[in-house]
């Protein structure tokens, strides 16, 4: 079978699941007769027309919002964030409409919406569009969030989140869009809260997301040269974590780096360690580490960009020092 | 008291204008229906306020008196459990016209478990699924695209998935500081390039806490920025339920005819403070004399005694019956059950 792109896989789901259920709708900004700023709604506009590929103005608060109505009254949208940067514009509306209310109306509605888009850290992009909100949406209550990270699960997870009835905000990154491996065949869904145990390891265990996952294999082979057995997770989840078997590596290696592209500050690593912190305290047997962004706006020179974040050495180097108990 | 429209301002100039509003005429029963709707509007918020300085309620809660003709004027001209409704902070009254039991309401204000939205969200955030109420929203303008969402998924059904029927219309309220938020704007342009089936009912009621309407926009005429999105825009006396009520049936019209939204400018009156907080200072005595002259409940009263429509002791006992049955949602209220703590995490996620 022929490898597909990610921006491909993420595409054939979406058409799959408008296929399987009519009221399965795609709102955004050049979504429609464009076919997507990365190309995953390509032609869906004209299978489809133009209600449920909806080209909308550039008005994320209001089609965000927009969405929100159409969930309460029985459609199940999609809302592509033409970069997630822009959803900064929808925060009220991701955060009091989608994540909030089902809840402060004491259960009357419920809200099924995927928010998808290009997030992540690109190449000299600048500030405004390297952006990632997973660490700024993070503490919002009654949102899923999931960061795919290969063409396989983009797909098993755009069909779960569409099938999902709660908001799900989907983290795409835009280095990612053109990966392109061999798809499992037929209808291939995967869960939403598990963890991707992508290497089994038992000196250390890496936690990560994203784009840091393929940064992560690489520091990890490596690592396997030197005689570093590494456990690799790609946490899928971002909220809630699949604590079951983050804290299962954990009581196997006893150490723990996490590997994120978003700021230190109020990361996702902060939440996460602070968990593992609680739960995993025991099996520990040193500190868990961080590899974070730098608390910076992303700069535009790319050696100072490479500089802001974690580069594959990095990991390798921090690996070592852990394996030689000299953190 | 002076009572002029001059000395009572710009906005009481523009109803002075509009008054006397064209020939409105309505049958004995809808004019009962009417009277009954905003009487009961009228009571449970004066009942409210008792309430809450008796510490049954908390929060922030903001009274509807003195707009009841745009409530009941508008959602009274719609189809219940068909049409959609959506609301402010200001809610309570919409969520009565639109058929949420005084009890439910009452409850959910009480922090109750009967409350509409379970005693979760009280009083800026009524909710009513069963009602078509899509909710109380208690930041600015957020509930505009919520409804334009509600508008969409009407004509998805018609036009994309085919089904005649699908022909219910949304109505939006929301104030006049709303009118300068950009959400108002965006949801325009979007409802008139896709033609909705949404009415965008402006409670123009001069003032935005304590900021006055022609301090905070450069054309006070909400109804004329309509044109510029080509959408029908309509200036209505708020203050008279038949005109408003006439206004909503013609926007009604067009948009179940698949001709779009229509923004339709109710000139009215808070004849309380913003809220139950709100000290008050800055309205004048003048402006308030002519506005509670013209008191929208007594208005309607006199239009159905001066018609033959309806007595003096017939309109007693509409009004006696509504204050049973708001003393009832009181009592109901009061011995509801609070909810169970160990429901706190419940309603976070689709599946309980
Ligand atoms: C986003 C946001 N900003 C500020 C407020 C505070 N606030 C509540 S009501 C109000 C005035 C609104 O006036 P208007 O739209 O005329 O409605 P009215 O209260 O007169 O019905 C303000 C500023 C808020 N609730 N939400
Ligand atoms: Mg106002």
């Amino acid at each position: 079978m022929a490898e597909t792109l990610l921006f491909n896989a993420l595409r054939d789901a979406i058409d799959e699941e408008m296929a399987r259920d009519p009221y399965v709708c795609v709102f955004g900004e050049d979504v429609g007769q464009y076919g997507g700023s990365y190309k995953v709604t390509k032609d869906l506009y004209e299978k489809y027309g133009e209600l449920r590929v909806l080209d909308t103005p550039i008005a994320e608060n209001s089609f965000t919002g927009m969405a929100v109505g159409a969930a309460m009254t029985g459609l199940r949208p999609i809302v592509e964030g033409m970069n997630m940067g822009f959803l900064l514009l929808a925060f009220n509306q991701i955060s009091n409409n989608m994540g909030m209310l089902r809840y402060t109306s004491g259960g009357n509605f419920t809200i099924p919406t995927v928010v998808r888009g290009p997030g992540g850290v690109g190449r000299q992009l600048g500030a405004e569009h390297s952006q990632r909100l997973e660490a700024y949406f993070h503490a919002v209550p009654g949102i899923k969030i999931v960061a795919v990270s290969t063409p396989t699960n983009a797909k098993g997870l755009m069909k779960a989140a569409i099938r999902d009835n709660n908001p799900v905000l989907f983290f795409e990154h835009v280095l990612l869009y053109n990966l392109s491996e061999e798809l499992p065949e037929g209808d291939y869904v995967c869960a939403l809260d598990q963890a991707d145990l992508v290497r089994e390891g038992k000196d250390v265990t890496i936690l990560t997301y994203s784009r840091m996952r393929h940064h992560c294999l690489k520091a990890v082979e490596q690592l396997e040269a030197e005689g570093i057995d590494v456990e690799l997770i790609d946490l899928i989840s971002l909220k809630p974590f699949d604590m079951q078997t983050i804290s299962k590596s954990i009581r196997k290696t006893h150490k723990v780096i996490v590997v994120e592209e978003c700021m230190k500050t109020g990361g996702i690593g902060a939440e996460l360690i602070a968990l593992i912190t609680e739960q995993c305290f025991d099996d520990l047997d040193a500190r868990p580490v961080r590899l974070s962004s730098q608390d910076i706006p992303t700069p535009y020179n790319g050696k100072l960009e490479n500089l802001t974040i974690i580069q594959p050495h990095q990991i390798v180097e921090t690996a070592r020092q852990l394996k030689a108990g000299r953190i | 008291m002076d009572s002029s429209a001059g000395a009572a301002g710009s906005h009481a100039e523009r109803l002075a204008a509009l008054y006397p509003a064209g020939p409105s005429s309505v049958s004995r029963e809808d004019g009962l229906m009417l009277y009954r709707d905003m009487t009961l509007g009228r009571r449970f918020e004066d009942k409210c306020a008792e309430m809450y300085y008796r510490g049954k309620m908390f929060g922030f809660v903001h009274l509807y008196n003195g707009q009841e003709a745009v409530s009941t004027g508008v959602i009274k001209a719609m189809k219940a459990q068909h049409d959609w409704f959506c609301s402010t902070y200001r809610d309570h009254v919409h969520a009565l016209s639109a058929g949420v039991p005084a009890r439910e309401v009452m409850s959910e204000l009480f922090g109750k478990e009967t409350g509409c939205s379970k005693g979760r969200g009280g009083s800026m955030h009524l909710f009513s699924k069963e009602h078509h109420l899509l909710g109380g929203y208690a930041f600015i303008g957020e509930g505009i695209p919520v409804a334009l969402g509600a508008a969409f998924t009407s004509r998805y059904k018609r036009d994309a998935l085919g089904d005649a029927s699908s022909d219910a219309v949304t109505a939006a309220f929301f104030g006049d500081g709303t009118c300068n938020n950009g959400q108002f704007f965006e949801c325009l342009n979007m409802a008139a390039l896709w033609k909705l089936p949404i009415l965008f009912v402006v409670e123009n009621n001069k003032w935005a806490i304590g900021m006055a309407h022609d301090r905070a926009t450069s054309d006070p005429e909400i109804w004329r920025k309509a044109a510029a999105f080509g959408m029908a825009g309509e200036e209505v006396d708020g203050m008279d339920v038949l005109a408003v009520r006439a206004a909503a049936q013609r926007a009604i019209e067009r948009a179940r005819a698949g001709e779009g939204p229509t923004l339709l400018e109710c000139l009215t009156y808070r004849f309380r403070g913003h809220s139950l907080a709100d000290p008050d200072e800055l309205r004048s005595e003048a402006e308030k004399t002519f506005w509670a002259e013209r008191d929208p409940i007594k208005a309607l009263a006199a239009h159905l005694q001066e018609h033959g429509l309806a007595s003096a002791e017939e309109l007693k006992a509409v009004e006696k019956e509504i204050d049973a049955e708001v003393a009832d949602a009181i009592s109901f209220a009061l011995a509801a059950p609070e909810p169970d703590p160990a429901e706190l995490t419940r309603y976070i996620w689709a599946e309980d």
